[in-house]
Order: structure tokens, then sequence, then C-alpha cells
């Protein structure tokens, strides 16, 4: 080890080995797969509201991938959804599938939620609807206004969290959110080997 | 067509060039090393005494006639870029915790601060990391690499300008990215949330301190490159390219992202922390207690060991998700391997550290840098265990994975650059610390702090995980549950943070010149004037 160039190439291939291994193969099976026709685009809407979501670091609480019933049925009976696969994730750019549960896994939370006033309530406090929830309230994404004028969206409050006097009015920006969130639904078959791709590793009965 | 067959041929291709390669090097001596070259940081005579100015009184005398003014000079040209990144890197920890401990009041205090988007949640804990991973982990480490490689080298510092420039670069970056996630602008992936047209900030900044320190290295008056001139400069490789292929714009979308994301965040610790770490340690150790390393050799096996597991690592981190499971699969066995290096490391380090613990006791710079170093091993151990499937199903998505993630950015690397800087700092200001009580009450907030932080996340991460398999559980019992973990978990934070306060506030008073001038200064001053006049003499008698 007494030369610079011999060390610099030698750390250089490795590096270019493991991101052929870790980036470039999958990255080319991945592109394989096939989306199911009934997944959907998102929607100006949505994107937005998507938008909204990454930059308030929601992912950073909230994964975006149900586990599977060989590794655990604890997702499932959550009510969280079916096993997520790659060709699930076509429209993400870019990817939120989070590494974290301090709350909910959320792939499929249009489903399970899907009213816009219980999002909008629950954005605007939490506490709300949960009491041991330990969600950040998203004040700012709301107005409150003396009354409602025509088109506003009044958030519906129990009487402890409604300010004195004032409506709780939804700002465009927590519309979209919602509308983002309603959006999330992976609740269409998987089926075929070009659009069921996920690890495995827990199935006793490998399916190759 | 794209298929497996001609992968496999073009895996054949390269393996068979990386053979050659490899065949050519050894045939070359080009990786050849002996024992004795574990002794080349050493000046003559240096071997057998202590080095660290904070401990050891008795040896001051003894260092004092033999002081090195070539040293000095060695340090010269570098001194100004390496207060500047010693600055940088301090304010940084100190503003990254204070978010940090924001971060963690807000998991159980959740209407604290909510009033605007900038301090939510998910912007607080991405700055903290920000703050840390590029503010001050990197830059304290490259400041460290920017002191001792010309050390090593036995050459001053090259293109000093130029790493000045660079830093300033890169400190203005880590600014504006950090400005960009409080205000909402963010790529949205864990670890690359810097906008990519603030990244081009850090990668030539980046660059410019790496080419410096690249021709410092050719230009070295030293035959051999010693072990922690292999982790440094491999790391000052492996950086840029990794940031480059992860920010490339629009490359990247769905899960092939998630796998760019996780090659990227593994490698960031694992290819450029990591080498900071370890190689600073190797440097520091024996170099405090003033006896080489255990066995030279091994620290060959322990560079391309981490090489060549850790790069491929990185898809642990999606373990049962929507990725191929063979990706997965490699990345857990590699996980597995990781044990190889890091017990060739951990023989080196914790060998010479255990057959000296009168120096352990006396140095607090070598307290923190061997407790930083053997938190690599347990973080490490630590890793490769998580990694497996089944202790994976309780740990992903959970706090424990907090726990392990701070184990080694800070109960390793952060406690490896403390000492680095207590050891550094008075030998480029020529000052020692003005006040030593402050060292031993840092140490002692930082390991109290950082000792109830990790047992707290790691409890309640692990029952945490245990709840989310328990089919049935409420998930608002599982966080009920939390909630004593949490608060903890503050209580660690404030009490690090308040450590990191007592090191900032030294730093800045050491900076001011509040220190003594050291005797060694004093002494050599005296000497060289003696030599002058000695020489003055000889003139005159010619």
């Amino acid at each position: 080890m007494n030369r610079v160039l011999p060390l610099s190439v030698g750390a250089v291939a490795i590096l270019a080995s493991a991101t052929l291994m870790l980036v470039i193969v999958p990255g080319i099976q991945i592109h394989q797969q096939q989306a199911s026709e009934e997944l959907e685009p998102y929607t100006e809407q949505e994107l937005a509201g998507r938008e909204q979501y990454i930059s308030l670091g929601c992912v950073y609480c909230h994964t975006q991938q149900p586990r599977s019933p060989e590794q655990t049925l604890a997702d499932a009976a959550q009510g969280w959804g079916r096993a997520s696969v790659a060709a699930d994730y076509v429209y993400d750019k870019p990817h939120q599938l989070g590494t974290m549960r301090t709350g909910p896994d959320l792939l499929n939370v249009g489903a399970r939620l899907p009213s816009i006033e219980w999002h909008l309530t629950h954005l605007y406090q939490p506490r709300a609807i949960f009491d041991w929830s330990i969600m950040p309230a998203y004040p700012f994404l709301f107005e409150l206004k003396e009354e409602a004028v025509a088109d506003d969206v009044v958030v519906k409050l129990p009487s402890e969290y409604r300010p004195e006097g004032k409506v709780v009015v939804a700002t465009q920006e927590a519309l979209d959110l919602s509308a983002y969130l309603i959006s999330l639904k992976r609740t269409y078959p998987v089926e075929g080997a070009l659009s069921g791709m996920r690890d495995q590793g827990y199935s006793s009965t490998e399916a190759k | 067509m794209i298929n497996i067959g001609l992968l496999l041929a073009l895996s054949f291709l390269a393996s068979l060039c990386a053979l050659g390669f490899l065949i050519w090097a050894i045939a070359n001596r080009q990786f050849t090393l002996s024992q004795g070259d574990a002794t080349s940081i050493f000046e003559p005579g240096e071997v057998g005494v202590p080095d660290d100015s904070t401990a050891f009184p008795g040896q001051k005398e003894a260092t004092a006639h033999r002081f090195d003014a070539i040293r000095a000079k060695i340090d010269e040209p570098g001194r100004k870029v390496v207060t500047l990144m010693v600055m940088v890197a301090a304010l940084s920890l100190l503003v990254g915790s204070a978010f940090g401990l924001i971060a963690s009041l807000k998991l159980h205090l959740p209407d604290l601060l909510v009033e605007s988007a900038a301090m939510t949640f998910g912007r607080v804990r991405t700055m903290h990391l920000n703050l840390v991973a590029f503010g001050w982990l990197s830059v304290a480490g490259i400041a460290v690499a920017l002191w001792v490689l010309p050390r090593i080298f036995h050459t001053p510092l090259r293109r000093p300008g130029l790493a000045y420039f660079g830093a300033c670069v890169w400190t203005i970056g880590t600014v504006l990215g950090v400005i960009a996630i409080g205000s909402g602008w963010t790529e949205g992936l864990e670890w690359l949330e810097i906008p990519w047209q603030i990244s081009l900030l850090l990668a030539f900044g980046g660059g410019c301190m790496a080419f410096s320190l690249l021709n410092t290295a050719l230009r070295r008056e030293s035959h051999h490159i010693y072990v922690t001139g292999w982790y440094l400069l491999a790391g000052l490789c492996w950086f840029p390219i990794l940031f480059f292929i992860a920010k490339i714009p629009g490359l990247h979308s769905g899960v092939q992202q998630a796998t760019m994301n996780w090659w990227f965040a593994h490698n960031v610790l694992g290819l450029w922390l990591t080498p900071l770490g370890v190689g600073a340690a190797y440097y520091l150790i024996p170099k405090i207690i003033g006896k080489p390393v255990y066995s030279y050799s091994l620290s060959l096996l322990g560079f391309w060991g981490l090489a060549l597991f850790y790069s491929q690592v990185g898809i642990h981190h999606l373990i049962g998700g929507p990725v191929p499971t063979w990706v997965v699969t490699l990345s857990v066995v590699h996980s597995v391997m990781m044990f190889i290096p890091v017990i060739a490391v951990a023989i080196n380090q914790h060998g010479t550290v255990l057959r000296n613990m009168w120096a352990f006791k006396q140095s607090i710079a070598l307290r923190f840098v061997s407790i930083g170093a053997l938190m690599y091993t347990l973080a490490s151990f630590q890793g490769s265990i998580e990694a497996l499937r089944s202790v994976n199903s309780v740990t992903h998505f959970t706090h424990y994975t907090v726990g392990h993630a701070h184990l080694g950015a800070y109960g390793f690397t952060t406690m490896v650059m403390f000492g680095a800087f207590y050891y550094m700092l008075p030998l480029l200001t020529k000052r020692e610390w003005p006040w030593p009580r402050l060292l031993s009450l840092h140490f002692w907030l930082v390991v109290g702090g950082f000792a109830v932080y990790f047992f707290a996340v790691s409890i309640g991460g692990w029952l945490q995980g245990l709840g989310l398999l328990e089919v049935g559980r409420p998930f608002g019992d599982i966080t009920r549950m939390l909630m004593p973990y949490l608060e903890a978990r503050s209580l660690g934070g404030a009490l690090m943070t308040l450590g990191h306060f007592v090191f900032v506030i030294h730093i800045v008073a050491l900076l001011l010149g509040k220190g003594m001038v050291t005797d060694t200064e004093q002494k050599a001053a005296v000497h060289d004037t003696a030599v002058a006049a000695q020489q003055a003499a000889i003139v005159e008698r010619v």
C-alpha cells in the first residue's frame, strides 16, 4: 500500500461493482414490471398534495409498504392492505416508501379513510380524533375566518378544539394534501410474474 | 435487449479485469506492507513516548527537547482551512443538536411549535440530520483529514488556498441546503434531501478539498501510505461518486429509486463517515499511546473487507419490501460478512488500547477515540444482526433503528471526532486547553446522555416492533406504550446538547487565545534561538 493509484482504482472498482449489483441490475429488473391497468396516474391536484406530503416530511413517520402475510398478519389486520409490489409505485417520483412507523402505513389510507372531512379535521388537530395521537397539528394549512364565504370548506371540529368566534377554513394546500391521501388505494389484485415483484424472503414456499 | 445472460457475461468480464489488476498489483508489490510500516507515523525517538498535551504532564519535559520544527511548518499552510472547518463543525453540531432536541420533544409534545411549517416535525428532524451529517460529521472528518494527511505524508498541505475556498463553498452549500429543507424545498429522499441545485455546491467544495489532499498525497515524502491514508483517500474517492450518481436529476423513480436511495444512504455511512472515523482512530490511538498498532497486516484485511462488504449492505433497509428478493438477500449476506473487517479493526484498535490502559485513564482524547472505536465494533455487530430477516421483522420501522443509527453516527464517529479535536487543536493553535476540567465534564455529559438516549430508543423501539407484529393490537396502544421512552430520549438528548455547549465554548475560548502557550512551543522557541545563536557563532568563527 505504497501508491495512490492502485488504492484508488481498487476502491473505485469495488464501488462500481456494488453499484452494478444494488442499483443497475435491480433497476433494469424493476423497470420491466408492468403496472396494473387499474392503477391510475395521479391527477394534478393529487400531485400538488403529494408535494405537500413530501415538503412537510410525512415520510419520516409513515411508511407506504404493507408487509406480506408470510412475514406478519398484523399489517393486514390493521387494515393497511395487501403486500405491495414494485409495480404499485410506477407513478411515484420521488418514492415515499418510508422506514418508520411512528404513525400507521398509508399506502391504502384512501381505501380505509375515504372521507375528506375526516382528513381535514385530522390534519388541523389530530387529537380532536385520537386522544393518543402524537402527530403534529398543521394549523398553518388552515385559515381562521370570522365567517365562511361561498366555496369555503369549513373544518368540522369538536367544541374544545373550535377557536372562539371563528371558523376554520381549509386552504388549497390542505385540500390538495387530503386529495392525495384519499388517492392512496392499491386495492386491485396483483397477478402474474410481471407485476408481482417483491421480497419473497419470508415465504416458505418460494414461487419458483 | 438486456437480459440476465448479457449481465452475467459483463460481470464475468469485469471480474476478469479485476483479477488481472489484482495479479498486477500483487506482482508489483503494490499491496505489501510490514509491521515496520506501522511505525511510519512516528518521528525518530517518538516510539514509546505518549503524546497528548492534555495528559501526561511528566512527558512534557521529555518531548520539549525533541520538538520537531519541521513539523510545525507541516501544519502551517493548512492552519487556516483546518481552523475554519473546526469552527463550522462545532457550530453545526450545536445548531444540529438543538434541532434534534426539538424534534425529540415534539414526539411527546406534539402541539409544541406547530404554528409555522418550518418547525414541523418532518422538517426539524431533517434539518437535524443534514446539519449533523454534512455540517458536523463530514466537516469534522475533512478537518481532521486536512490536518492528519500532511503529517503522515511528511509534507505540508498543497493548494491550501483552493482547500480554503472549497471549505467556504461546502459551508455555504450546507447552510443553504438546511434553509431549503426548512422552507419545504426538498428532494424528498432520506439522506438526499438537499436539492440537487444546492448539492452542486457541496460537490464542488468537496472536490476542491479532495484535489488539495490528492495533490499532497502525490507529492508526499514518506514512502509508505499509513493505514489512515487508505481510509481517508478511499473515502474521498467514494463520496463524490456516490453523491453524483444519487443526485442526477430525473434519472431515478419508483422502487428503483428506493434501491438507489438505500445504496446511497448506507454507503454514505459505510464508505464516507466510517472511513473518516476509522481512519482518524487508526492514527490517534497509536499516536497518543506512543506505540504502533497491534498487527499492521490485519489492517489490510479490515480495509479491503470494509470496501467489499460495506458497499453492498444498503438494501437491508428494504427487507420485506417491494424489491427483488435476490438483492435483499445479497445485502443481508454482506451485512453479516461485515463481521470480518470489523473484527480485524477491533483486534488492532482495542488490542492496542487494552495493553496500554494507563494511557486510557490519563488521556481524555484517547478515551473519546477508543470509546468511539469500541462503539464502531458494537454498532457494526448490532447492524449485522439487525439485518437478519427474523430480527429485522421486529426492528424495521421502529425507533430501534434510530438507536442503531445514533450508535454509529454518535457513539462511534462523533466520539472519535471529539477526541481528534481535543488532540489536534492544541497542536494546531500551539496553546493548551484553557480549562481541563471542562474536558471531563463534556465527556461525562455526552456519555451519560447518550446512554440514556440509546437505551430509551432501543428498548422502546424493540417493544414497538413487537407491538407492530401483534395481530389485533390497536395502534394507539403502541403509541401510548412508547411515551415514557420518548420522554427519556429527550432527557438524554438534552444532556448531550449541554455537553456540546461545553465543547463549543471551550473551542471558542481556545481559538480566542485563552489557553496558555504550550511548553513545547516556548522551549522550541528558546531552542531555536539557541540554535540560531550557535549557528551565528559558527558563522562568525568561520
